[in-house]
């Protein structure tokens, strides 16, 4: 199924939750909507789902108005954040209660809903709890039981709010695997809204990065990761060093470390800020006649197979430590100690003129 | 210089600090024990002594005669008719406080606990002032042959009025508490609202509102000043049961007044037990969400 939606707005009050939304989602994909708390994503999922009613825009499926549709004629398969199963019904129950309620034509008979609920359970691996209470289950049970009777009416497009937000960590990364796998099993179309920016990174096909009741960036996690359209998707996805530099005619200077700019041929001598990620960061015990920036190792952090480094620049170019991440052999290869001078320099930067609060704005 | 021994600035350490020495809590005890006998037990066993006095065949006389029995008769009537209309405003009320936003809540919280800030015989008067013979609706009342006032649908109305709160106000913080997450859910899934209202909403809240019933039908069997009013005092016709241990005991019949009165505080014993039984299960209901 596609969804489109167009110049979706919704206000509560003074706040915005959505500002002129314009957004296709693809037959067959998981889209995932990225935001921090009041970006208006839930909203979103709320709206497409029929839950929630939008002041202005169209949401259409299949190129069909839904706007209007009730929720019972949308078939939209939803699974909240808290489960919200029924407490007063045995699993068995509340994954055959959508088919049950089906007007007298539609209904299967007892032994087809029988069959058909035996083998979602089957399909969520919890078949041995169908005659428990939603109270004797595990989180990571129920968000399952929730799935599977959301997967009972067959619904065209599956809808998720926070699913994994309730769950801790270890049941999460399970969890996210699995939906991935079950998804493509499936070959639904699927939306889910997330906080966490790991967790779309690791399941999406595509990203919708979102911020304040609008849409930051759209891409696949690779794109919105590796070129963010704007200061706020680098910062709100993964770890990001900042530095504070000037841009004069195609070049940029952080501190004493010159750099091209080709972008911004004509720029004359702008504040700009430019981002790093900790893993382009090149560390080095001497300065081998290129330009570097002189730090100090802060703190040195070294589990696993990437060793973290913490670093106080010398200069002030940039407001806070500097994070770099190297592998274990290139750590071991410069038997670097706390408390060490050594020479960085940004294999890649992204500059973006202007300032930071300015940028994020 | 001298060293400070330990013991001198640390507390002794069996000490609890929340909790008082054993005179203390014995005095306390003695307090708590000697008021609840003073002004609940030996009332409640007074009544039972004193309906007893002269005989059981004499208790039983005075609850068997008929104007006992139309008491009763009547009394169950009203409470027939109060409880589940206030049923059926209770769970509306309920259900649109609890899972709606809308302008004007909090004053329909506050009219629906009217009754419990008015004084009953207020609740009287003000059904006197509009279906009285002299009331708003008396001259077209008379004209229809209808009566309202010192006659059993005054009655009715009177319970109804003072027994409006007691399931809504049992409801509403069951229902804030348990959401409307699993309404949505079961509307998603293709429920009508009969169907949500009948297979998740009523299931959820059922022991709240056997909880608020009890509670209701205690108040619609036991109330006197709002029914005094509207009653008239009508033997075999208008009395309840509490009007009609009032009747007795103002005619020095002592032994009758008390034998009825026996019958009220009986209820209110059942009514007791039922509650503590009940009280587990609501506990139990509202704690048992999907929140792990």
């Amino acid at each position: 199924m596609t969804i489109e939606i167009r110049n979706l707005s919704r206000q509560f009050g003074a706040f915005t939750a959505l500002n002129n939304i314009n957004l296709k989602v693809r037959p067959g994909e998981l889209l995932a909507l990225l935001g921090p708390s009041g970006s208006g994503k839930t909203t979103l999922l709320r709206v497409i789902a029929g839950l929630e009613t939008a002041d202005s825009g169209q949401v259409l499926f299949n190129q069909e108005d839904s706007t209007d549709k009730h929720i019972r004629d949308r078939h939209v398969g939803f699974v909240f954040q808290h489960y919200a199963l029924f407490r007063n019904m045995t699993i068995f129950d509340n994954v055959a209660f959508g088919l049950r309620v089906r007007p007298g034509k539609q209904r299967p008979g007892n032994r087809e809903i029988h069959q058909r609920v035996t083998e979602l359970l089957q399909l969520v691996q919890l078949d041995w709890l169908a005659d428990r209470y939603p109270h004797q289950l595990s989180g990571g049970q129920r968000q399952r039981i929730a799935l599977a009777r959301a997967l009972a009416v067959e619904p065209g497009v599956l809808l998720l709010d926070e699913p994994f937000g309730a769950l801790d960590a270890k049941v999460r990364k399970e969890l996210r695997a699995w939906l991935r796998k079950l998804h493509d099993d499936m070959h639904m179309t699927s939306i889910f809204v997330t906080h966490d920016q790991e967790e779309a990174l690791e399941v999406a096909d595509r990203i919708v990065v979102m911020n304040r009741g609008c849409i930051e960036q759209i891409g696949t996690p690779d794109e919105v990761y590796e070129k963010p359209a704007n200061p706020f998707v680098y910062e709100f996805l993964g770890h990001v060093n900042l530095f504070h530099g000037r841009v004069h005619q195609g070049h940029a200077w952080i501190g004493d470390l010159e750099v091209d700019a080709p972008e911004y041929p004509e720029a004359e001598d702008l504040n700009a800020i430019a981002y790093v990620r900790p893993h382009d960061i090149e560390v080095n015990r001497t300065l081998n006649g290129e330009p570097a920036l002189a730090a100090r190792i802060v703190h040195i952090l070294a589990i696993g197979p990437i060793v973290r480094l913490e670093l106080a620049g010398q200069d002030n170019q940039s407001a806070d430590n500097i994070y770099a991440e190297i592998s274990k052999a290139r750590f071991r290869e410069l038997r670097l100690a706390k408390g060490d001078q050594v020479f960085i320099k940004p294999r890649r930067l992204d500059l973006f003129p202007g300032d930071r609060h300015l940028a994020l704005s | 210089m001298t060293a400070i021994p330990l013991s001198q600035t640390s507390p002794a350490p069996h000490k609890v600090v929340t909790q008082e020495s054993p005179q203390v809590r014995r005095i306390l005890i003695l307090l708590a024990l000697s008021f609840l006998s003073l002004f609940l037990l030996l009332p409640l066993v007074a009544v039972f002594f004193e309906a007893l006095r002269k005989g059981w065949e004499v208790y039983f006389v005075a609850i068997t005669e008929p104007d006992a029995l139309a008491a009763i008769r009547l009394t169950l009537i009203a409470a027939a008719i109060a409880i589940p209309l206030n049923l059926l405003f209770g769970i509306a009320a309920a259900w649109t406080i609890a899972k709606f936003e809308f302008r004007g809540k909090s004053i329909l919280t506050s009219l629906i606990d009217l009754p419990f800030s008015v004084s009953p015989v207020v609740a009287g008067l003000i059904y006197v002032l509009i279906f009285g013979l002299q009331g708003w609706a008396g001259p077209w009342l008379r004209e229809h042959d209808l009566s309202v006032i010192f006659a059993v649908p005054g009655i009715v109305l009177a319970t109804i009025f003072v027994t409006v709160p007691f399931i809504a106000r049992e409801l509403i913080p069951l229902m804030q508490a348990q959401g409307s997450e699993e309404e949505e859910a079961a509307i998603i899934l293709g429920a009508s609202g009969w169907q949500t209202l009948w297979y998740v909403t009523l299931p959820n809240i059922k022991w709240g509102l056997l909880y608020g019933t009890i509670l209701c039908n205690a108040r619609a069997m036991g109330e006197f000043g709002a029914v005094s009013v509207v009653s008239g005092h009508i033997r075999g016709l208008t009395n309840t049961l509490s009007l009609h241990v009032e009747i007795l005991y103002n005619e020095y019949n002592f032994v009758a007044a008390f034998a009825v009165a026996s019958l009220l505080a009986l209820l209110a014993l059942v009514t007791l037990a039922l509650k503590t039984l009940v009280e587990a299960k609501v506990a139990q209901q509202a704690s048992r969400g999907n929140h792990s």
